[in-house]
């Protein structure tokens, strides 16, 4: 559990992390560390030169700029967790902070690093997804965004490029009236998600603007655009709810490990999509 | 002064643990101290074609390398089995060497090939990188009862059939013809699976060689160092034990895995001395899943055969047992007389008999692990009782009554002799279930359930009654049995000159306490404060001999030792009281730490005595000065705690996720010391039980690499799967050893797992489930649900 042999920079700023990052192609982003210092310590990742910038000051903190709430890159888990602003009008994010990990990995594990990693089985991604979030993203061409229906490309993969950095998380507040949710089913000795089903809906005797995303359950988080479709408009009633659950995870290929087989996996999105919207009804 | 014995007193070496002053083998740095790190086979089963180590022994800050050739030329053995362990034919149990480092052919993943030291850590794994090795892989095999099949990959040319032994106990006609006229025979095949220890503290070793006084030091975390300087000096080194110091500190935790003697134990020792610095090597996580000996991993067909009365009158089992690659050193006795022998239960059970087949494979060698063969024994006896007891329809809590051995105190009346060898010492057996069914409430739980079954909510609840044999153990008894060792334990009381008290314990703590329950005994039997004694334990400079710690063995074994000392202390103290007080020895008596004259109010303190006895200016003709005793106790027999308890479940059948509601335990572990380290004890055991019941699981994939090699994929039990226990106990003293103590440590986890299990099955009644294999993960559980 030794790590090859690495330099370690602590990045003062947006910008001075940028130039560090440009000028090693070996060099690694720190950002919490939660998923980068085991690998290190199984060399199974062997950087040159880590750049620690959990502790830049404008990639932290939790704001609200008009419609969206603004979170720093670097917020921990357990900032959003228990932040007013979240849990006034983004409860689902609070709800999916609190099942991360444990204690240890909620305060120093940051929801930037985590969307830069994109485990397939993070909690963060169903959320961001289902929430419609923006990514916000710097490097050496400037300042982009990037939708979260378009930040996840693959296992392990994102839009990011080569030296950028994950600089906001901007996340439009639902208007009134909409519910969410994010229920988990843990994988027991890890605790990441086998499935995660984060469900973002009005409710108002018929379901309306429905957004439904998971993870876990197959190789990138997802939205499942053909529940979506199937629960607009229709009775917040138990036929309903059966009818969409029956169809959830069907058009992704499905993770399979000893813990969960591909059929058992997708029988579990179908229970937990149920139990998300039975919770919001 | 109130006796001490059975006060709750908190535990003395807690302020050093909890405050993070603990010193553990690794926190020890000597002056020159070199670092090793050992290369270790990624496969299961190879051939070694090449192994080039000179770019690695090039690189700055490498010291040495080593490999299996130079442990070869070096004529240094393997490391030894500890029991012997006969084929029922006779012959001789097939014990393949278990070489330092392995020279032409690996046979698990984790095979140590070489060693590498070097100036630091770092440098010596960045150097094993620069080691060329190149490996034939080949066909292995995993699972024990494949590796007794015809064609099976073979693991030693000196048993091709991959048999160690098999080997038989109790009688097979007798048990053949009573389950030929049972009236119902319940019948299970099932898999008892492999576990992974996983103590806190990885192991370590320093290795010391001092060449100016030809003197080896080996720091090693362990639970027995008297053993290990004992199996190295005489099999594996070949070192004059009297030159030879073995120091096992702090230890944090062992649960069996550090009972055994290491390869890497001899090799930094060894390794020392070629370099003539010291060698310090430190297992990492990855390194411990591989390389502690694992525990269970048996596959088991047994049946039980009743009466139409629901006697149960037969009993056979027919056990496949996984040893590993390698014999560790109490790997062959484990699924033998610590399993087979204790297949009597709780139950009068008239015949029985048990056939046992010990396995070679390629994995990591599997040993003693908490309870070590007896939760093997209960889990299976309990799982044919409440199957037996679902399939004749009676209700499974009458179904043990009907069948327990009578209670019986081991004074008044017998033992009880069972069919498969051992003497129980004595027991109320009824009278812990039914307190256990009190506790929980069974007969109203039976309506609970039947409502929750309306509203389409799974309770289940499930029974184990256990036994085990503990306090190992007469040395004439193992001895017989193929132990290469006694069994006793060694105790020494030092009194000092002011009455301060030194006590020098072969018995090892690696979390048990014994610096507190072994003061709060001498505390009490001398009369003075705890705080007046200190345990000594764990260097075998300091402490004559010992046997170490396992097998719930330390207070009923190690703790007599010491009462014995002080039973010679306190005769001798005797001596010089009388002559002091000018009166005869019959004259006084002890108490409250002085000696008092019967009927008077002359007395003198223990305090005088102790510099009466180094300062022997006044003082009995003939009586030697000095007031310090050794004591070796040697039991009369093994010691049987037993309890129910009783398990209580909610599953979720859309996910098949089990919700442990309540779990309750009622033990019998005769008298106890400390009733809140009695209490930790069986909570700690209890949720190992669950852990295997639950969670945990070594899986070997078809290549022989364990899939559940860290703690992403194996899964350890944690303070939130499980409920506040409920714990209760009825004393029955043991009657052969004068504290009249059992033994707790491995209580807990003996009796919890098939509680657990028979639960879910009890929940999941409805949907006719006869065995859902360890552990019940959501995934099995719904899958048997649903029968796919």
């Amino acid at each position: 559990m030794i790590p090859s042999e690495f330099e370690y920079i602590k990045a003062k700023s947006i910008d001075e992390a940028i130039v560090l990052l440009q000028e090693d192609d070996n060099a690694k982003l720190l950002a919490g560390g939660h998923s980068l210092i085991p690998a290190l310590k199984l060399r199974l990742n062997r950087p040159t030169k880590l750049i620690d910038i959990s502790r830049i000051p404008e990639l932290k903190g939790i704001s609200q700029e008009g419609n969206e709430l603004v979170i720093g890159a670097m917020t921990t888990h357990y900032e959003i967790m228990t932040n007013d602003l979240v849990r006034k009008y983004l409860p689902i994010l609070s709800q999916a902070a609190e099942l991360i990990g444990d204690v240890q990995v909620r305060n120093a594990g940051t929801l930037g690093g985590s969307l830069a990693h994109a485990d397939p089985a993070a909690d963060w991604p169903a959320s961001m997804l289902a929430t419609e979030a923006t990514i916000v993203v710097a490097g050496g061409g400037g300042k982009r965004s990037i939708k979260a229906s378009d930040f996840f490309t693959g296992f392990y993969t994102t839009a990011l490029e080569e030296g950028e950095i994950i600089t906001q998380i901007r996340v439009p507040i639902p208007p009134a009236g909409t519910k969410t949710t994010y229920l988990k089913f843990m994988q027991p000795a890890s605790r990441f998600a086998i499935v995660g089903c984060a469900v973002v809906a009005k409710v108002n005797g018929v379901f309306d603007d429905v957004k439904v995303a998971f993870t876990g359950v197959s190789d990138m988080a997802f939205r499942d655009t053909a529940v979506e479709n199937a629960l607009k408009g229709q009775k917040t009633d138990e036929a309903s709810i059966m009818s969409a659950a029956a169809i959830a995870a069907e058009s992704v290929n499905i993770l399979s490990d000893h813990f969960a087989d591909e059929g058992y996996r997708k029988h579990l999105a179908k229970v937990y999509l149920k139990r998300a919207l039975v919770s919001l009804v | 002064m109130c006796s001490l014995i059975g006060q709750a007193v908190k535990r003395v070496e807690d302020k050093r643990f909890i405050t993070g002053k603990g010193k553990y083998t690794d926190d020890i740095v000597l002056p020159n101290m070199t670092y090793a790190y050992i290369i270790r086979s990624p496969y299961a089963h190879a051939k070694i074609l090449k192994l080039d180590t000179s770019q690695a022994l090039a690189m700055e800050g490498i010291v040495a390398i080593f490999t299996g050739e130079d442990i070869a030329k070096s004529g240094v053995n393997g490391v030894p089995c500890g029991w012997q362990v006969n084929f029922n034919t006779g012959e001789t149990m097939k014990e393949p060497p278990h070489p330092l480092l392995v020279k032409d052919k690996v046979l698990h993943v984790g095979d140590s090939v070489a060693i590498i030291i070097a100036e630091s850590r770092a440098l010596a794994k960045d150097a094993a990188e620069m080691v060329e090795i190149e490996y034939e892989e080949l066909p292995c095999v995993t699972d024990p009862y494949k590796a007794i099949q015809k064609g099976a990959p073979v693991v030693h040319d000196i048993a091709p059939d991959n048999k160690c032994y098999v080997w038989e106990l109790g009688d097979r006609q007798k048990t053949d013809d009573y389950m030929a006229k049972a009236h119902h025979v319940t019948s299970l095949e099932f898999v008892n699976q492999r576990l992974v220890p996983n103590a806190i503290e990885p192991r370590a070793a320093i290795g010391d060689y001092d060449e100016t006084n030809d003197r080896y030091t080996l720091y090693t975390s362990s639970q027995n160092p008297h053993l290990i300087r004992l199996l190295m000096c005489a099999f594996v080194l070949g070192l004059p034990e009297h030159k030879v110091r073995v120091i096992a500190p702090d230890v944090g935790g062992g649960f069996g895995s550090k009972i055994f003697h290491y390869v890497e134990e001899a090799l930094v020792t060894w390794a020392s001395k070629q370099i003539g610095r010291p060698v310090k090597w430190t297992a990492e996580r990855s390194e411990s899943f591989i390389t502690d000996a694992h525990g269970r991993d048996h596959v088991t067909r047994a049946e039980m055969g009743f009466d139409k009365d629901g006697k149960i009158m037969a009993l056979r089992v027919r056990t496949a047992a996984n040893l590993g690659a390698y014999l560790s050193t109490f790997s062959t006795c484990v699924p033998t007389y610590l399993h087979g022998t204790l297949l009597q239960g709780l139950y009068t059970t008239p015949a029985i008999h048990v056939e046992v087949t010990g396995a070679f494979t390629h994995t990591t060698a599997v040993d003693a692990y908490r309870g070590a063969g007896r939760p093997e024994a209960t889990y299976l006896l309990e799982r044919l009782v409440e199957n037996g007891a679902r399939e004749l329809g009676i209700d499974p809590a009458e179904l043990r009554f009907k069948n327990f051995i009578p209670p019986f105190d081991g004074v008044n009346q017998p033992g009880y002799q069972t069919q498969v060898a051992l003497q129980y010492d004595s027991g109320n057996y009824p009278a812990v279930l039914e307190r256990a069914l009190e506790m929980v409430d069974y007969k109203n739980f039976r309506k609970e359930q039947e409502e929750a079954r309306k509203n389409g909510k799974y309770l289940g609840i499930g029974i184990s009654t256990y036994i085990e044999a503990c306090g190992i153990a007469p040395s004439a008894v193992v001895g017989s049995l193929g132990a290469r060792a006694g069994l006793f334990e060694s105790a020494q009381v030092r009194i000092q000159p002011t009455g301060k008290v030194s006590v020098y314990t072969g018995s090892h703590s690696h979390g048990q306490g014994h610096e507190t329950t072994f003061a709060q005994v001498v505390a009490d039997k001398l009369g003075i404060s705890m705080s007046d004694v200190e345990i000594v334990h764990g260097d075998s400079d300091s402490v004559a001999f010992g046997m170490g710690t396992y097998g719930s063995r330390s207070l009923a074994v190690g703790g007599s030792a010491i009462v014995k000392s002080i039973d010679k202390v306190l005769e001798k103290g005797a001596k010089i009281a009388a002559h002091k007080l000018e009166a005869s020895v019959d004259d006084l008596e002890y108490a409250g730490g002085k000696w008092t004259v019967k009927g008077t109010d002359k007395s003198i303190g223990f305090g005088d005595i102790a510099l009466t006895a180094y300062v022997p200016h006044d003082y009995p003709q003939g009586l030697e000065p000095g007031l310090d005793f050794s004591s070796f106790y040697d039991p009369a027999n093994f010691t049987y705690p037993y309890g129910a308890h009783i398990a209580v479940v909610e599953v979720d059948i859309e996910t098949g996720k089990v919700n442990l509601k309540r779990f309750v335990a009622c033990d019998d572990v005769g008298n106890i010391i400390n009733p809140m380290i009695v209490e930790g004890q069986i909570h700690g055991g209890v949720v190992q039980g669950i852990g295997q019941a639950l969670f945990e699981e070594a899986i070997y994939d078809d290549n022989g690499q364990l899939l559940t090699g860290s703690y992403m994929d194996y899964t350890m039990p944690r303070a939130d799967d499980v409920p506040s226990f409920e714990v209760d106990r009825t004393i029955t003293p043991c009657p052969h050893n004068p504290l009249g103590v059992k033994g707790a440590g491995e209580a807990g986890t003996i009796g919890s797992a098939p509680a657990v299990v028979n639960a879910v099955l009890d929940a999941l009644a409805p949907f006719n489930i006869k065995d859902i294999k360890m552990p019940l993960t959501p995934q099995r559980v719904w899958k048997a649900i649903h029968g796919k």
